[in-house]
């Protein structure tokens, strides 16, 4: 018994000695508000140990002082009126000392007013994945807009078939991009189930709901890539949607909007070339596994229950028309999202190609492929 | 108070229980009743834990090693239910039925054919809540809040409403007859203010299950007309409010918390009282301190909403409405300390958890005063900083009263000792294994990892090992108490009528075992 209560004390300690301790507290972070809110937290939890030392003090004392081999006498008091109103009345002064910082710095919090020279980005949570729109930014006709995906392979989440990544689960295809010094309003709402936009080096954590609009205002004082997650619930997916921030100053900032716009008139003259059936396929399996695989499965056998499987189905197989208006406009009262915004028309194509070409469903179906300029009179007769 | 040694002839006398299973299917006797009550939601306590052991099994290290995240977040789901309607709310009415009319004074239950109703509804609801399982789609996985309209959308969701129903019709029934027995059946002379704690603890908890378990039954029924019959209540898209869902089920839910704790409070106030050979301090501070407390929980309900967008005003009333908690509960620790001081203090058992439960409720007590404070909970909302928070106030808090009271009345109820060696054996395990399971879940919370995450990313695996290990130790630690349990209900040293030497009640007045009938005819409460 002994030697095994030694072990396992021994292992506790290990894991104490190899636990990095700055990952014990919340993070100071690198906003104004960030700090603040460190700040008032330390402050409480500084009040509260002092209450504890004091409290549990008295009764560690008193469990060890009035033991019956040392008092064989109980008294007998019941009550005493001056304490009682003490202990009542010292406790609501320090609640009182406590709610006054706490409510001024909530108070700056809710300050949500726009500022001069400040970027508004709506955030919009999906089941599982961010979409941020650049409300100033215009690339085209419309707001500059992007989805950011996990990219941490599912080789490394799945019992653990391949050595995981420095920032496992804390990585995505595309960051947010935000410059320093700069006041930044994001607007955060959902496409479906209610998510949450949490940014611990901002203090910023903010439910995305569908049909509201909630808004968090930051200015990060650091350049950097900040890393955090989705915390609420959203079903199956939830701990795979990551949110990583980049900061960057305002020359860096610039230059990465002018490569969106330059990306965005590339893909005009992508959707007019002529695609071999090879390069739609090799851009497809890409997609699809970042995409789709988490609900259909690599394999597009599905899940009994909640996702359809891809291989051997009709529409897959045989009817790309209507597979194109499914990936296009979702399928309401399901999970199956719509792609329209998620997919450029190259991406689109590509994997409605993949899906019709693999798992067996090349020999039971039509075979045919879907090109990208399919897509862009699909979008044409639509509107 | 030896008013129960009277001749009677009633015929009631002459019959004992039926025999078999018959006996417990039947029975209409408080103390039968309390019986199954008590087994029922151990079984219910095992059922979750191995649920929880599922759930530190796979987080011992990240990555997805044992399960796929919809198993995952339906163990999740499952865990919570079980043990918040399945095995703390069922042990507290199993203790209810089994000390209220005794502690009264009364012969029974107010209505003990509703009792048995109240106690059968249960394994019906929980039979339909789990059936899910062998189901296409299964068990529910939206966690134990069911959020709409990540519910809405879910599988198999009308058994889950349909077991919800029924549960809160069992519980509705148990607190009507609490109530009835309480303000009826006391003995002549026992005035409210000279009740004992726990039927005190346990009359507010009754009125407070009668306001809010409909509550509840809304929520679902709203969640059930969006998901079959088309209605809009939660669904942004058809102009509901998913917002309002999460005020209705935090109407309902706060108050459940208190729900969860007050029974509590009143064994705590016992045990102490016994073993520290001393009359409580404050007995009647102790019941203003409750309807406080029950009161409050009324009116703090979105402090478990701070982040979905609430105005400003919003935000500061309910932040200082939860900050007022604190004082209530701060005067009944008070109390029990200054119980304890100067007393002649034994630690039995039964003395250990309660010790613990005042200790670790209030380390509970301190996390959850820190997420009161609104700009800091936006950092700790939903991340393990909570989870670390609740269970301290349920395992240690709620769980180790209830251990506690086990300890405490079992040689009542048996009429046998426990084995002390091995009971404090289980004290010792459940209280380094409860700390070492939690106590590092505040680290990783406040470092920023969510909750209801079946995979993290890395700089948060030292601790979830650690916390797994803790687990598994509690999870196992808890097989010694069941053995514990059978083994004092067959053999072990006689009790004597007043089993403890500084217990004060009427229920210590009978013999040990309690015999299947007491106080047909009312004792006589002097002073």
């Amino acid at each position: 018994m002994k030697n095994k209560l030694g072990l396992f004390i021994l292992y506790l300690l290990s894991s104490f000695a190899s636990a990095d301790w700055l990952d014990v507290n919340m993070p100071v972070g690198v906003t104004d508000i960030s700090q603040e809110v460190f700040t008032l937290h330390m402050a409480i939890f500084f009040v509260v140990v002092a209450i504890g030392v004091l409290v549990f003090g008295f009764l560690f004392w008193s469990m060890w002082r009035y033991q019956k081999s040392k008092n064989d006498k109980p008294a007998d008091f019941k009550e005493n009126h001056k304490l009682e109103i003490l202990w009542t009345v010292i406790p609501t002064l320090i609640l009182v000392a406590m709610a006054i910082p706490a409510s001024m710095t909530l108070k700056t919090i809710y300050d949500h007013e726009a500022e001069e020279g400040g970027i508004d980005i709506q955030v919009i949570g999906w089941q599982w994945k961010w979409q941020y729109k650049y409300l100033d930014e215009q690339v085209g006709n419309k707001p500059l807009s992007f989805f950011s995906n996990l990219t941490t392979p599912p080789d490394q989440y799945e019992f653990n078939r391949v050595e995981k990544s420095e920032n496992y689960l804390l990585e995505v295809d595309e960051p947010i991009v935000i410059p320093v010094d700069t006041s930044v309003r994001f607007l955060i709402t959902s496409n479906d189930v209610i998510h949450s936009w949490y940014m611990p080096d901002f203090a910023v954590k903010q439910d995305a709901i569908p049909g509201f609009i909630n808004v968090a205002k930051t200015r990060v004082n650091e350049p950097g890539i900040y890393r955090g997650n989705c915390t609420e619930l959203c079903g199956e997916r939830h701990a795979y949607m990551p949110i990583v921030v980049k900061a960057v100053t305002r020359d860096e900032y610039d230059a990465w909007l002018q490569t969106k716009r330059d990306a965005a008139e590339e893909l005009a003259y992508l959707t007019e070339k002529e695609w071999t059936v090879d390069e739609l396929m090799s851009i497809g399996e890409e997609i699809y596994a970042t995409r789709c695989a988490a609900c259909h499965q690599a394999d597009g056998s599905g899940i009994a229950g909640f996702y359809p499987a891809l291989a051997g189905s009709d529409i897959v197989m045989n009817d790309k028309a209507r597979q194109t208006e499914i990936l296009m406009e979702g399928i309401r009262g399901s999970q199956m999202q719509s792609f329209a915004e998620q997919l450029n028309e190259v991406e689109m194509a590509s994997v409605i190609t993949f899906t019709k070409l693999s798992w067996g469903n090349e020999r039971s179906g039509d075979g045919e492929i879907v090109l990208p300029k399919d897509i862009v009179e699909y979008k044409e007769n639509d509107t | 108070m030896s008013a129960v040694v009277e001749n009677h002839n009633h015929d009631d006398h002459h019959h004992g229980p039926a025999k078999g299973f018959m006996r417990w299917l039947t029975t209409t006797n408080h103390k039968d009743i309390g019986t199954l009550y008590l087994w029922f939601s151990f079984a219910m306590f095992l059922l979750g834990g191995a649920f929880a052991m599922g759930i530190r099994a796979e987080l011992f290290e990240p990555g997805l090693q044992l399960m796929d995240p919809i198993r995952y977040n339906q163990l999740v789901t499952m865990h919570g239910l079980i043990m918040v309607f399945g095995a703390v709310m069922p042990a507290f009415v199993g203790l209810a039925n089994w000390l209220i009319p005794m502690q009264i004074g009364a012969p029974d239950m107010a209505m003990p054919r509703m009792n048995n109703l109240s106690f059968w509804l249960l394994p019906v609801a929980f039979t339909i809540l789990l059936s899910t399982a062998f189901m296409e789609g299964g068990l529910p996985g939206f966690g134990w809040t069911f959020y709409a309209p990540l519910s809405t959308n879910y599988p198999n969701v009308a058994f889950f409403v349909f077991a919800v129903h029924i549960m809160g019709i069992s519980s509705i029934m148990g607190s009507i007859n609490v109530i009835v027995t309480i303000m009826n059946m006391r003995a002549p002379g026992m005035t409210l203010m000279k009740m004992p704690l726990f039927v005190w603890s346990w009359l507010i908890t009754a009125y407070l299950l009668i306001a809010v378990m409909p509550v509840l039954a809304g929520a679902v029924t709203m969640l059930l007309m969006d998901a079959y019959f088309g209605t809009s209540f939660f669904d942004a898209a058809g102009g509901g409010d998913p917002v309002l869902f999460q005020h209705i089920f935090w109407f309902f839910g706060h108050p459940e918390v208190y729900i969860m704790i007050l029974p509590a409070f009143g064994i705590t106030s016992h045990i102490i009282s016994t073993f520290s050979r001393k009359p409580l301090f404050g007995h009647a501070s102790m019941v203003y301190a409750m309807v406080s407390i029950a009161v409050l929980s009324f009116v703090v309900w979105a402090h478990h909403m701070f982040t979905v967008g609430m105005p400003l005003a919003a935000e500061l009333f309910f932040m200082w409405a939860t900050m007022i908690i604190a004082i209530p509960t701060g005067v009944k620790v008070f109390n029990w300390c200054a119980t304890m001081f100067k007393g002649s203090i034994t630690y039995e058992t039964p003395m250990l958890f309660a010790v613990a439960f005042v200790v670790l409720f209030t380390i509970g007590g301190f996390s959850g005063l820190m997420l009161a404070i609104t700009p800091a909970d936006f950092q700790y909302h939903d991340t393990y900083f909570v989870v670390a928070h609740f269970h301290y106030v349920l395992v240690p808090g709620s769980i180790f009263s209830i251990m506690a009271a086990v300890y405490y009345w079992l040689p009542k109820w048996t009429g046998n000792m426990y084995d002390e060696k091995m009971g404090r054996l289980h004290f010792w395990l459940s209280f380094v294994g409860v700390n070492v399971t939690f106590f590092p879940q505040h680290f990783v919370g406040l470092a920023g990892m969510p909750r209801r995450y079946a995979d993290y990313s890395l700089q948060f695996a030292e601790w979830n090992a650690v916390s797994s290990v803790g687990a598994f130790l509690f999870g196992l630690s808890q097989l010694l108490f069941l053995y514990i349990v059978v083994k004092t209900v067959f053999a072990g040293k006689k009790a004597t009528p007043q089993v403890w030497d500084g217990a004060e009640g009427l229920e210590w007045t009978v013999d040990s075992p309690a015999p299947y009938h007491t106080f047909e005819t009312p004792p006589k409460v002097n002073g």
